[in-house]
């Protein structure tokens, strides 16, 4: 990289605003895009919906003013309860890919020959798409033709009809997220573990540290900004639970395993009804709750620029 | 190293790690091997009630032969294709933008801006469902590929900034500020320093956003219908009412539909794992 002499001498013959203020402008100019997209379809939109949510409004003919009709709705609509239920339930049993995640970068954090190819094919449930994974899912789930069945028969145990219980059917699609999302926090704690000071080891190691000692005393704290991420992306996937749902099934049975995201969707725009106040209501509510979350993960990663 | 290299453990337990490995790997992938061995099982299995056992004869390319000829799965595929190319170059580029002006200059909105971005990409997406579907209606772009494409640039550009101003402030910020000595235009530096020192960024962000892309589903679902424009995240459901309770072909069906970004993360393993650890270690 060299500067060439056209654009030097350019530089100093030009002396217009723009060159006057180069420093402070260029960095809108670089911005504006960016800003202008973001801005029109995921800054508006929030605005949008918090507004629609004040309304009566089937998405087509004219939208009427019912103030805080439809949060009072819903504070009486039983399956908005099971929902906000099971959003709950989502956030705590999917934390499980956490450990999971660590349990399993322990087990695969050697050097034998050919482990390169044991991490990416542990890992690679990640790279499937939620409608694949509950797919296979929902069919390792069958009740005749599912392998989970045919494993447990082996066992003497079962049948289980996993999605058609309506009090197992929503910690099965759990199980099914899990599998990828342990994935994912699998790879955050192998480059954790990359990068845990050897000579800590070492020292500990001299300190008569072993075992579960070690790892909570000394590997832990090393990996906390691995766990960090991998908790900010696990609560984010938690309240995002859609596609599972929808894939392997579709609310039933009884509508046991809705999840706010997708009992907003069912109500605003399925063949249930087109009620975009009702559907933005909700949204409002799963908004408020990520908010909470939001609102800590910018608390943090503030804290964090304030640090440098 | 964490836990004790296995050489210096006794080889007892060497010899159950290296046996406990391919077990682990299996029965970690065991709904997954399932299903490929469905899709290469003929129907007759089904009705026989042959399910877990092996394939009575082999029909891979019977199975994989009807997914590609003998359905809308390959318009599907190539709809993904058209989704996700463009949106990859236009988040990334919009990102490099958008990442190099808070990455490098010092104002007073930079932090404003950039916590913007983070909390727009945590957003649930059902709280923009309604306006951006309305959005995209009243802009004719309803069922289009480019209506799908114009949101997801949008929505991503909140990630792909935050990961790019990230890998950019970690750049030595002396030489931007020796080529400004220099006297070079800010563009140029932009073009001619930064740039070429983002490339492994922009490699592991194009690979993620490949991958989200092509499994996206619910804006497939809210934005789109039909075999004209729906990726193959939202075609698998119709291929799979078209086939309904032929598992040899909707485990084909789904294989396939997977296969892509499976492909991409095995090619590219190394940006895909940097780009989805950036941040994992200080």
């Amino acid at each position: 990289m060299t500067a060439t002499d056209p654009t030097i001498a350019s530089a100093k013959s030009e002396r217009g605003w723009y060159k006057r203020n180069e420093i402070a402008v260029t960095p809108w100019l670089f911005l504006a895009p960016a800003i202008l997209f973001f801005a029109f379809y995921v800054i508006w939109p929030i605005y949008q919906s918090i507004a629609i949510s004040f309304y009566d409004w089937d998405g087509l003919g004219e939208a009427q003013y019912v103030g805080m009709a439809n949060y009072v709705e819903l504070m009486d609509d039983s399956a908005f309860e099971v929902s906000l239920w099971n959003n709950f339930k989502w956030l705590l049993f999917y934390l499980l890919a956490i450990p999971g995640g660590l349990f399993i970068a322990l087990f695969l954090n050697q050097t034998v020959t050919g482990i390169r190819i044991y991490k990416s094919l542990f890992f690679f449930p990640f790279v499937l798409s939620q409608v694949v994974v509950g797919l296979v899912f929902s069919w390792f789930y069958l009740p005749n033709e599912g392998l989970l069945n045919g494993v447990l028969g082996l066992v003497g145990l079962g049948p289980v009809n996993v999605l058609g219980d309506p009090t197992m059917a929503t910690y099965g699609i759990i199980a099914a997220g899990l599998w990828p999302q342990t994935a994912y926090c699998m790879i955050l704690y192998l480059t954790g573990l990359n990068a845990v000071d050897p000579e800590q080891i070492e020292a500990g190691r001299l300190d008569n540290a072993k075992g579960w000692k070690m790892l909570w005393y000394i590997i832990i704290p090393q990996l906390k900004p691995a766990t960090f991420i991998a908790f900010v992306v696990t609560i984010i996937g938690a309240l995002r639970s859609f596609d599972l749902i929808s894939i392997m099934t579709n609310g039933g049975p009884f509508g046991q395993t809705r999840v706010l995201s997708f009992y907003m969707f069912e109500k605003a725009l399925s063949e249930y009804g087109f009620r975009m106040g009702y559907g933005a209501a909700i949204a409002v509510v799963l908004f408020l709750i990520m908010l909470v979350f939001i609102a800590y993960f910018l608390w943090s990663m503030w804290s964090e620029e304030k640090g440098r | 190293m964490f836990p004790t290299p296995i050489e210096k453990t006794p080889r007892s337990w060497q010899l159950t790690y290296q046996s406990l490995l391919p077990i682990a790997l299996i029965m970690w992938l065991l709904p997954l091997i399932a299903v490929a061995v469905f899709s290469i099982k003929p129907a007759v299995d089904f009705t026989q009630g042959n399910y877990w056992g092996m394939p009575s004869s082999f029909e891979l390319f019977n199975n994989y032969g009807q997914v590609f000829f003998n359905s809308d799965m390959p318009r599907y595929m190539l709809n993904s294709v058209f989704i996700t190319v463009p949106t990859v170059i236009g988040a990334v580029g919009l990102s490099c933008l958008a990442g190099f002006a808070l990455g490098i200059y010092r104002f007073k909105a930079n932090i404003w801006i950039f916590f913007m971005f983070v909390a727009g990409n945590f957003v649930p997406f059902q709280i923009l469902m309604v306006p951006v579907r309305d959005l995209t209606l009243d802009m004719g772009l309803y069922n289009t590929k480019t209506g799908l494409v114009l949101f997801h640039v949008a929505f991503q550009t909140g990630f792909c900034t935050l990961f790019m101003r990230n890998f950019i402030r970690a750049l030595p910020i002396e030489l931007v500020e020796a080529a400004r000595v220099e006297g070079i235009a800010e563009w140029k530096i932009f073009w001619y320093v930064v740039i070429p020192l983002m490339k492994p960024a922009i490699a592991a962000l194009s690979v993620l956003i490949f991958t989200f892309i092509w499994n996206d589903y619910f804006w497939a679902v809210v934005l789109t219908q039909g075999p004209e424009s729906q990726p193959v995240t939202a075609g698998i459901t119709s291929f799979n009412a078209q086939f309904r309770a032929a598992y040899h072909l909707m485990s084909a069906g789904s294989i396939v539909a997977a296969l892509p970004p499976v492909l991409m993360f095995f090619l590219m393993q190394k940006h895909f794992i940097a780009g989805l650890t950036l941040g994992a270690v200080k």
